[in-house]
């Protein structure tokens, strides 16, 4: 044995390390303060507004009453329609991009280009949504107008997010399947997409999120109007109508310095946000097609979705 | 002597610049387990690529020369490569079975081919299962998922897999170099027992499991099939001294 | 599910295949003993002629060991034992099958019957000889360390007969009772009972071997 030799039990103070570690639990304490704080604000404030009234109702100067109901079924709508346009859209873009396409120049470019889509503000959007689906489709302010011009903010989100998480996917599983026989889209369809539903679905409800906070594209395209549809036409009629989400009509109270109501809104919005990030987590477990066995035994409908 | 089932004819590979198959000729004989062995990189995983296209999946390949599956050339025009890989099946190095049941993962191959019967698909899957040993291992977890499995019952599986298109030809790729001793045994002992109703074509880096479980052998190096013959005569009297080099591993 | 079905096969029928060729030195043995015994000189002539079948299946053997270490490579535990001590069994069966062979030649020499009578101990010597080879045999195929020992033990008793033969022998000679031919040949079939008796110790110690790795109390492996 030596005699310099460091025993294990030697007790060496690092200063450097103790002051780090210090900083980084102050930090991450701030950020949960500021979180807490927000949100106890936002609650605070707004419980005193949200009752079964303001949940229910519409605008009414008759009355003088406000509530919510048309800009929350404004905001299913938009969510809806631009879901059933991007979804379809920003799938398909992935497995071409991913799957179909010869990497190379186009594609690098491709990716480009839906990169930098998604760091533009989202008022250039509104302002084109405006213009082309608004002026030059003659959509005018409208959900559909709305909704068209949401799918192309939330199409990169959804391609990226598709991606993503088909390149997660072992090859090992395309050459599996195409070493017996299987057909390039028969094995995409059993095969990948099952195994990169939960990436999906992550991108899908990030979309939803993005829908729901949205603003600015929204304005100048889907409008504020508030009225509830009062027929199976006007239900369906309603998506060439003005709508305002439920942001746009946050936005619209504060202008009026209705903060009661602003804040009611703003506490519906954060428990609707909340509640898709309970989704989220709840749908990936779900849908991972490596749980397999943890799933059966909850639901037995998923095993033939898989397996088909 | 056993019948001629793949013939590969002065048969070049290149990947891009890189001529990574150098005029190989080779009978693969019907009904035997042939072996290519050779140090990694020789090209003898890309030759077995060769034998059902999978490596038209690669973009910057370029293949020149014939390869014929009973006379009948598999690069001509016209040929369908789901039909081809049927008939000419694959087992990869890393067991890959797919996120499903082990059921499903049978029936996948019979699925893709058009087989929907339950009770046919259920009679398919438990003969390959048995053709492929594992089937008492897993016949009470049948709807349990496949990932589930250990390395060995997974590669078990994945042959199962393979053999339930009832295919010609079976390919495998370094089936055995991610398992444990005790499941590359039973691989070995499954490969003894599949060739009196297939053809079996095995790439391995392991020198002594040709030796054990091979009829034929072949050795490449650099992209050159170097020597071709019986694994008897490979392994007790190499004619080409880099064989002999190779094999009593003094090697480089 | 046990593994390597196949070498477990391969190796049942190498042990088979050795029990096959003791059975045919045996029954030589036995034939040629027989013929010095009664003096059957047919039954010698038939042995001088049939020792090929004895030699093909040492190469059979051998052929098939050397298959085994290559295709199997038997290289550890009982397996390296069981091939390598098959390889060294092979050849004492095949002297013991010699050494038949030549002492039926000398029983077809020998003219005078009455020469036996008077190596009173070469028929013991004989029978020992003969009981040490099936044991040693019978102490290796059913993997019998206490047959095999006995074996071992039982060569003082043979080597200590063999030279009371010698005794006999060359009292016989002094006298000169009987043609010096006879006697030599005497002595010769009496040496050759004592080899059959050595290889059926070298048996019994490649048993030994083959069961514990030490060959008298020497570890091998």
């Amino acid at each position: 044995m030596g005699t310099n030799t460091v025993s294990l039990y030697t007790k060496r103070r690092r200063l450097s390390d103790g002051i780090l570690t210090a900083l980084i639990y102050l930090c991450a304490s701030l950020a949960i303060c500021l979180v807490a704080g927000i949100v106890g604000y936002v609650v605070v404030r707004g419980v005193r507004s949200v009752n079964w009234t303001f949940l229910t109702t519409v605008q009414s100067s008759k009355n003088n009453t406000f509530g919510i109901a048309g800009n929350l079924l404004n905001t299913l709508y938009i969510i809806v329609i631009t879901l059933l346009i991007a979804t379809p859209l920003g799938i398909g873009a992935a497995i071409y991009l991913n799957e179909y396409a010869k990497p190379g120049k186009l594609v690098r470019m491709i990716e480009f280009t839906t990169e930098t889509l998604s760091g533009i503000p989202s008022i250039i959007f509104g302002m084109f949504g405006m213009v082309f689906f608004g002026t030059t489709l003659h959509l005018g302010f409208s959900i559909l107008t709305g909704a068209l011009t949401l799918t192309l903010l939330i199409l990169p989100l959804i391609t990226r997010n598709t991606q993503e998480a088909l390149r997660t996917v072992p090859d090992s599983y395309r050459n599996g399947a195409l070493g017996i026989g299987a057909t390039k889209w028969y094995m995409i369809r059993t095969i990948l997409l099952p195994s990169a539903m939960p990436g999906i679905i992550t991108g899908v409800i990030l979309a939803i999120g993005r829908i729901v906070g949205e603003s600015a594209a929204l304005i100048f395209t889907a409008g504020s109007g508030y009225i509830l549809p009062k027929s199976l036409f006007g239900a369906f009629h309603k998506i060439l109508e003005s709508g305002g989400t439920l942001t746009i009509q946050m936005y619209l109270r504060m202008t009026n310095a209705k903060y009661d109501d602003a804040f009611g809104i703003a506490l519906v919005l954060l428990i609707i946000v909340l509640g898709i990030n309970c989704l989220t987590k709840f749908l990936t477990k779900r849908f991972d097609v490596t749980r397999l066995d943890e799933r059966r035994g909850k639901q037995k409908r998923v095993k033939t979705k898989v397996s088909k | 002597m056993l019948a001629n089932k793949i013939i590969t004819k002065d048969l070049d590979l290149y990947y891009g610049e890189n001529h990574a198959l150098k005029t190989v000729n080779m009978d693969i004989k019907e009904k035997a387990v042939t072996a290519f062995i050779g140090p990694s990189g020789c090209g003898k995983s890309t030759f077995l690529k060769t034998l059902n296209r999978m490596n038209d999946l690669i973009p910057s390949v370029r293949i020149e020369g014939t390869v014929t599956l009973d006379g009948e050339d598999i690069y001509s025009q016209g040929v369908d490569t789901t039909l081809l890989r049927k008939k000419i099946g694959m087992v990869f190095q890393q067991p890959n079975p797919f996120p499903m049941s082990i059921y499903d993962n049978v029936a996948y191959g019979p699925r893709i081919h058009g087989i929907k019967h339950k009770a046919q698909l259920d009679e398919i899957v438990e003969k390959s299962l048995r053709s492929a040993a594992i089937f008492d291992e897993v016949k009470d977890r049948m709807k349990k998922s496949a990932l589930g499995l250990s390395g060995g019952q997974q590669q078990r599986l994945c042959i199962a897999r393979a053999l339930a298109v009832e295919p010609e030809v079976l390919l495998m790729d370094e089936p055995t170099s991610a398992l444990d001793p005790i499941s590359t045994l039973k691989i070995e002992d499954l490969m003894a027992e599949l060739k009196s109703e297939y053809t079996v074509v095995i790439v391995t880096h392991n020198m002594q499991q040709a030796a054990r479980i091979s009829d034929y052998t072949a050795f490449f190096l650099v992209g050159e099939m170097v020597e071709f013959n019986t694994t008897d005569e490979i392994f007790a009297r190499p004619k080409d001294k880099r064989t002999e080099d190779y094999i009593t591993g003094r090697f480089g | 599910m046990t593994t390597r079905v196949n070498f477990q096969l391969e190796l049942e029928a190498l042990d088979e295949a050795l029990e096959e060729m003791a059975d045919m030195v045996e029954n030589n043995i036995e034939k040629s003993l027989a013929s010095f015994e009664k003096r059957n000189v047919e039954l010698a002539r038939e042995i001088v002629q049939g020792d090929r079948a004895v030699d093909d299946m040492q190469r059979s053997i051998e052929a098939r060991c050397l298959s085994l270490m290559l295709h199997q490579q038997p290289v550890v535990a009982r397996d390296l034992r069981m091939v390598s001590s098959a390889l060294k069994i092979v050849t004492d069966l095949e002297r013991i099958g010699d050494h038949a062979q030549d002492i039926a030649e000398l029983v077809l020499r020998i003219s005078d019957a009455n020469v036996m009578e008077n190596v009173g101990h070469i028929i013991e010597m004989a029978s020992k000889a003969k009981l040490m080879m099936k044991n040693g045999i019978r102490a290796y195929t059913t993997r019998n360390t206490e047959l095999a020992y006995q074996v071992i033990d039982a060569d003082d008793e043979v080597d200590d007969l063999f030279n009371e033969v010698k005794e006999e022998i060359s009292n016989l000679l002094q006298e000169k009772k009987e043609p010096v031919d006879d006697c030599v040949d005497i002595l010769m079939i009496a040496k050759y009972l004592e080899r059959i008796a050595d290889h059926a110790v070298n048996i019994c110690e490649w048993t030994e071997f083959n069961e514990t790795g030490t060959v008298q109390n020497i570890r091998l492996l």
